[in-house]
């Protein structure tokens, strides 16, 4: 169905702008409502307008070309910019769905997770966590990407130390991640001083097109390229800069955890391509072997090493926020390698783990729910006490692995094909021990779920409790989904392909070898 | 709230007159408040024309009350500017800003775009800033005053003897 035939006139010129000043507004307003019930569907109704914008926007897109809108009417170079094109739609689209899956999943959580007094704010800070990620997506102007970074970044800190009611450890990952994150945001913001220096603009198109002009310019852009390299590196879990992941994501609140592991990391690799290959270039000697020596290698190396620590948690949560860092090493190798192909399969793992990911995590939210699970060992025979759940979790895991018609399986079996095209026919190898490992860790969580019989209280085998429907609904979305991309049902594959094809052909400057122009 | 502790809860005959040795500084206090007050809208008001602006107002008319808090204790100050606003504050300081954002949608612009607000594209600038700003003031104000408050209200963990 194609929204944007139906989207007002209005919404055309002005949605760019309307997909972030409405959650910064509504986060504004509802920071101060006094009842939860209201929080909870002001959010869900905003999010719920936000998924049929961007749709609509990323249609017209894909109909019409890109969709630059002027900030206050100021023209580009001068004024800010914000901008729609085949790089930034997907994401969009990404962002505001997970948020609203996440949403109607967040009703039974936070009664759960958050306290009564604080759950106003806990919405209000979600929203604002939106806001931050869509602005940083959608805009053109570098140093408004640092604005929006800190939105939702700091929006994010105060999400994760709200799972404080749930375990006390979330006040100390929260710290952490501020620490983290803000060292990382510091570098950001220095390389984006340089790159001004170098330049003197900062609207996006026209840093590339000085830097294009200048032949790379200067050691200053260099520096700056580093700079904002190692910022965006922490920020995206990058394989030495990711400690702060794991904490976060497991004590978090689930919906917090569940849309972080399928947005935040991905708006920063979003914004890694946008300024790797947008504003710098692999044409210039420094970005091409920054690309192949940094990001690739450490792709591989996060592969293997973060692959290796999930085999070794005790913690579920835990476990999926290596197998995270794992899975974004295999979306740098597909930068690193920067052909059209190899980005174009980046790009799609990039939605495909957001979506697998999503489900995982909402799955495992569900457990603790229901049983206080948080450990691996106490999955013992979930497969009978909650069968729904451990079918969505199955599915999603298995498709984590890249078991044939899952998602996982169609972006894996691009990103090697790639691979092996662009000469690096030994990272096939990395790819196979990295899902073989994969095979391992996910395998031993179904082992303990399918194959032990559930613990017995007083005697009595536990009985069956299964998830509320408003956490069943989303989390068998994800499962669907991904088995939807993977068996290519409803043209599912084909449009996500096609998106990535189109973002990455944007990127490198080349139609896409396949399509034929 | 220091001095408070240390004026003798009944001042003995030898002592008719309690000294005050802060007299000084409430009587200047009581003086400048107001009158930084009033320069932070000046601030404001100018940020257009020169230096100044909804930031820099807003921390000087955030400093008054901190002045207050300091010279009449965080009690009375609390009373004068009740913590309730500040969550109030911080919100419509962000709806301000983007409610002429939306003010300037509905009459037809891009968002932002002042030159709507008046028939005359440079007065609706003006106007268009000003209220920008406004909104900046009384979040930067209702912030900073949370600040102070957060860390004038923390109690010690272990009081001073129990060292």
């Amino acid at each position: 169905m194609d929204l944007s035939l139906y989207m007002p006139e209005w919404l055309v010129t002005h949605g760019p702008a309307f997909l972030i000043v409405l959650p910064l507004l509504m986060a504004a307003i509802t920071a101060v409502f006094p009842g939860r019930k209201l929080a909870w569907w002001t959010t869900t109704f905003v999010t719920l307008i936000l998924v049929l914008s961007a749709v609509a926007l990323a249609q017209f897109e894909l109909a019409n070309g890109m969709d630059v809108y002027q900030m206050g009417g100021w023209a580009p170079p001068h004024g800010i910019s914000l901008k729609i094109d085949a790089l930034s739609a997907p994401v969009l689209v990404l962002i505001s769905a997970m948020a609203l899956v996440t949403m109607i999943y967040a009703m039974p959580a936070t009664l759960a997770e958050i306290e009564p007094k604080k759950r106003a704010p806990y919405y209000a800070a979600f929203l604002l966590c939106i806001a931050g990620l869509l602005g940083m997506v959608v805009t053109e102007d570098a140093f408004n990407v640092f604005v929006f970074l800190e939105v939702s970044s700091i929006s994010t800190y105060v999400l994760v130390a709200l799972g404080s009611s749930r375990d006390r450890r979330a006040l100390v990952s929260a710290y952490n991640y501020l620490i983290l994150g803000s060292i990382g945001a510091t570098f950001f913001v220095i390389g984006i001083g340089f790159l001004y220096m170098e330049t003197g603009t900062l609207n996006m198109a026209d840093m590339a097109r000085i830097l294009t002009e200048l032949n790379g310019g200067s050691r200053v852009s260099m520096v700056a390229f580093g700079f904002i390299i190692v910022g965006l590196g922490l920020k995206l879990a990058m394989f030495p800069l990711h400690t702060w992941l794991p904490g976060a994501y497991a004590y978090a609140p689930t919906q917090v955890t569940a849309f972080l592991a399928s947005t935040a990391t991905k708006a920063a690799l979003y914004l890694l391509l946008r300024f790797t290959f947008f504003i710098f270039s692999p044409d210039f000697a420094y970005v091409d072997a920054v690309l192949v020596f940094l990001i690739f290698g450490l792709g591989i190396v996060g592969m293997i090493f973060a692959s290796l620590q999930a085999i070794f948690q005790t913690d579920a949560r835990r476990m999926l926020a290596y197998s995270s860092v794992g899975q974004v090493g295999y979306m740098l190798l597909g930068i690193g390698i920067a052909t059209t192909a190899s980005l174009s399969a980046a790009y799609l793992h990039l939605i495909n783990h957001a979506v697998i990911k999503g489900g995982l995590f909402l799955a495992l939210g569900a457990m603790w729910y229901r049983f206080g699970i948080t450990r691996v060992d106490d999955f013992r025979g979930l497969s009978k006490t909650m069968p729904w759940t451990m079918g969505a979790f199955t599915l999603c895991g298995f498709s984590l692995i890249g078991v044939p018609f899952t998602a996982g399986f169609v972006s894996k079996v691009a990103l090697a094909q790639s691979a092996a095209a662009g000469g690096y026919w030994w990272a096939v190898g990395f790819i196979m021990v990295s899902s073989i490992l994969a095979v391992i860790y996910v395998g031993r969580v179904l082992m303990v779920a399918y194959f032990r019989s559930p613990p017995e209280i007083d005697g009595k085998p536990c009985v069956k409790n299964e998830a509320p429907l408003r956490m069943l609904v989303p989390m068998w979305a994800m499962a669907l989904l991904s088995i939807a991309v993977g068996m290519n049902i409803f043209g599912a594959s084909d449009i996500l392909v096609g998106a990535s094809e189109r973002a990455a052909s944007l990127l490198t400057g080349t139609t896409f070898p396949g399509t034929g122009g | 709230m220091a001095e408070r502790k240390t004026r003798p809860s009944k001042p003995s005959k030898e002592e008719m007159a309690p000294r005050d040795p802060h007299v000084l500084l409430r009587v200047m206090a009581k003086f400048l408040i107001p009158l930084i007050a009033l320069f932070a809208l000046y601030v404001h008001f100018h940020g257009d024309y020169g230096p100044g602006g909804g930031f820099q107002a807003g921390v000087i008319f955030a400093a008054s009350i901190i002045l207050y808090a300091l010279i009449f204790g965080l009690d009375a100050a609390k009373q004068a500017f009740p913590p309730s606003w500040i969550r109030i504050g911080m919100t419509l300081g962000v709806l301000l800003y983007g409610g002429t954002g939306v003010v300037t949608w509905l009459l037809g612009g891009e968002f932002l775009n002042y030159g709507v607000l008046a028939h005359e594209p440079s007065h609706g600038q003006h106007y268009g800033i000003l209220a920008v700003e406004l909104g900046v003031l009384v979040t930067v104000t209702t912030v900073m005053i949370a600040i102070f408050y957060a860390f004038g209200s923390r109690q010690p963990e272990t009081s001073e003897e129990d060292w």
